[in-house]
């Protein structure tokens, strides 16, 4: 089963996906114009550094140098904060001046608390699967958090829906590709992470307790590309979904509190 | 006026509390201190700052002081509440607090100039940014690890209108472990002011009201082991306490309050 969040005459209101066409409570279709996609979750999004082999290992020269020292022994973690939360189909602006990458990942979807769960538990914690799209700043150091370019407004698309775990079983085989106006840009496989996703709730939870309706970026494959204000940018996930976004330009009018 | 969050007989209620420290509900009815449980007033992102203090960067040996604010994010699994418990790992060598002034923002703002920043402020409170110095790893850092642990940033206990405080630039800091004063340092030696951290943040993303920037620590940090009581105050603000527990002190009473 299929999860989402749309808001039909101004109202969230959570339904369920049959194919792509989201359908009232009582089963009827809604068109595509009736219904806008909102992002199908709410909780904190924790998101997962470097857990891509081939970028990792791309990084290892310099990650023995300085300011490094050495390579990360535990996950590199960082949070997209509520602001970058952003829905399917919806506008992601490039800021003035900048270059904007999307972030083609696994989204993994909490679904009841896990404080200090094992490996061989964390899945039974998992609701489901969603296709997050982390678009960032190109980043040159991963020294300091990446607050400046992962937290800017609408930079983080989720959705369009949530796919049961069931239904998608083992999350470690998934493929994943990044299509920019239809033409295939970026490829990853979930089976080539460092720490797979079992492994990534057993290590945050020792810490962190992870509570119903929170998300992990569970990695970004290697080879961040650019995007161009009009580009139409997709996230395509086996078994999970396919997450569109459309590249526009800042509005640098944008001032005080007025939305 | 002073605005709390509080847990009592199961509800939480929005109180205030007056100048005699009586906690009183929205009605006026007063409450009995001895049976509230004080939750973190504001629980929107916080927004941290590092090295913000010239006399507290050269203790951690940094040379020069940073041209540009070192921000990381906590989410509110780290939040923590006046009067609560933090948890010390068992085997690291080094934990300390930080006493932190934090600003509270009251109403949307993105592109905000120095000038206005601080009609975007609701008032202040202050945090205890306890770090753990064994975790750092040289990503992201400070890192989550180090960061943002579950219940290690203890908030509060209340939110103070800006009006009551017309100088948030010449305010005194101190810390005391067990009544001993152990840190002593003035709002006056931040490097990165409030206006500067608004107009800063919100020049590349929107806050959110509920959203906090605290805003780095003096000089003057100290070990902490399980039991000690560790008061943070800032001088026209409040006085924050924190208790600290061992690891499994932490998580038996944890797993005792959720069964």
């Amino acid at each position: 089963m299929r999860h989402a969040l749309v808001e039909i005459n101004g109202e969230p209101t959570a339904v369920t996906v049959d194919g792509d066409r989201p359908r009232r409570a009582d089963g009827g279709p809604l068109a595509e114009d009736q219904a806008r996609w909102l992002p199908p979750v709410s909780g904190t999004v924790f998101g997962i550094a470097l857990n891509d082999r081939a970028l990792l290992e791309s990084h290892l020269d310099s990650f023995n140098q300085p300011p490094y020292e050495k390579p990360p022994t535990k996950p590199v973690l960082f949070i997209k904060t509520p602001n970058t939360r952003n829905g399917h189909r919806r506008p992601v602006a490039r800021p003035a001046g900048e270059r904007l990458q999307p972030g083609p990942s696994l989204g993994v979807v909490i679904g009841k608390t896990a404080s200090r769960v094992s490996e061989a538990d964390a899945l039974a914690h998992v609701a489901g699967y969603t296709v997050i799209n982390e678009f960032s700043l190109p980043e040159d150091s991963y020294y300091r958090p990446a607050v400046k370019a992962k937290c800017r407004d609408g930079f983080c698309p989720i959705g369009p829906w949530v796919t049961d775990a069931a239904d998608v079983g083992d999350p470690s085989g998934l493929g994943v590709r990044l299509t920019v106006n239809g033409e295939l840009r970026q490829e990853g496989n979930t089976g080539n992470f460092v720490r797979p996703v079992a492994r990534l709730i057993a290590e945050l939870s020792e810490f962190m307790t992870l509570h119903e309706g929170d998300v992990l970026i569970a990695g970004v494959p290697a080879g961040r590309v650019d995007v161009e204000p009009g580009d139409e940018v997709a996230v395509e996930i086996d078994k999970v979904g396919t997450l569109v976004s459309l590249v526009t330009e800042e509005d640098t009018t944008r001032k005080g509190d007025r939305p | 006026m002073k605005h709390a969050r509080i847990q009592h007989r199961g509800q939480v209620l929005d109180v205030t509390v007056n100048d005699d420290g009586n906690i009183l509900m929205a009605d006026g009815t007063p409450l009995d201190a001895g049976q509230v449980t004080w939750l973190p007033p504001a629980t929107g992102t916080m927004f941290a700052l590092g090295l913000n203090y010239a006399d507290h960067a050269a203790e951690l040996s940094f040379k020069s002081a940073p041209k540009e604010p070192l921000v990381f994010v906590k989410a509110p699994n780290a939040y923590t509440g006046h009067d609560g418990y933090s948890w010390r790992p068992d085997n690291v060598d080094y934990m300390h607090y930080e006493c932190e002034l934090v600003a509270v923002i009251g109403k949307t703002a993105r592109n905000v100039s120095r000038a206005d920043a601080l009609e975007y402020v609701a008032g202040y409170t202050l945090c205890n940014d306890y770090a753990i110095r064994d975790y750092l790893e040289n990503y992201y850092r400070p890192n989550l690890r180090v960061k943002n642990r579950d219940s290690t940033t203890p908030v509060g206990p209340w939110i103070i209108d800006r009006s009551q405080v017309p100088e948030p630039n010449n305010l005194t800091l101190r810390t005391y472990i067990n009544g001993e004063l152990k840190q002593e340092g003035t709002t006056a030696d931040m490097i990165f002011d409030v206006p500067f951290l608004i107009e800063y943040l919100s020049g590349f993303m929107t806050l959110q009201p509920g959203d906090m920037i605290a805003t780095g620590t003096p000089k003057g940090m100290a070990d902490v082991q399980p039991g000690d009581v560790v008061d943070v105050e800032i001088e026209g603000i409040g006085r924050l306490r924190n208790t600290m527990l061992s690891e499994s002190e932490f998580f038996k009473n944890a797993k005792e309050q959720s069964s």
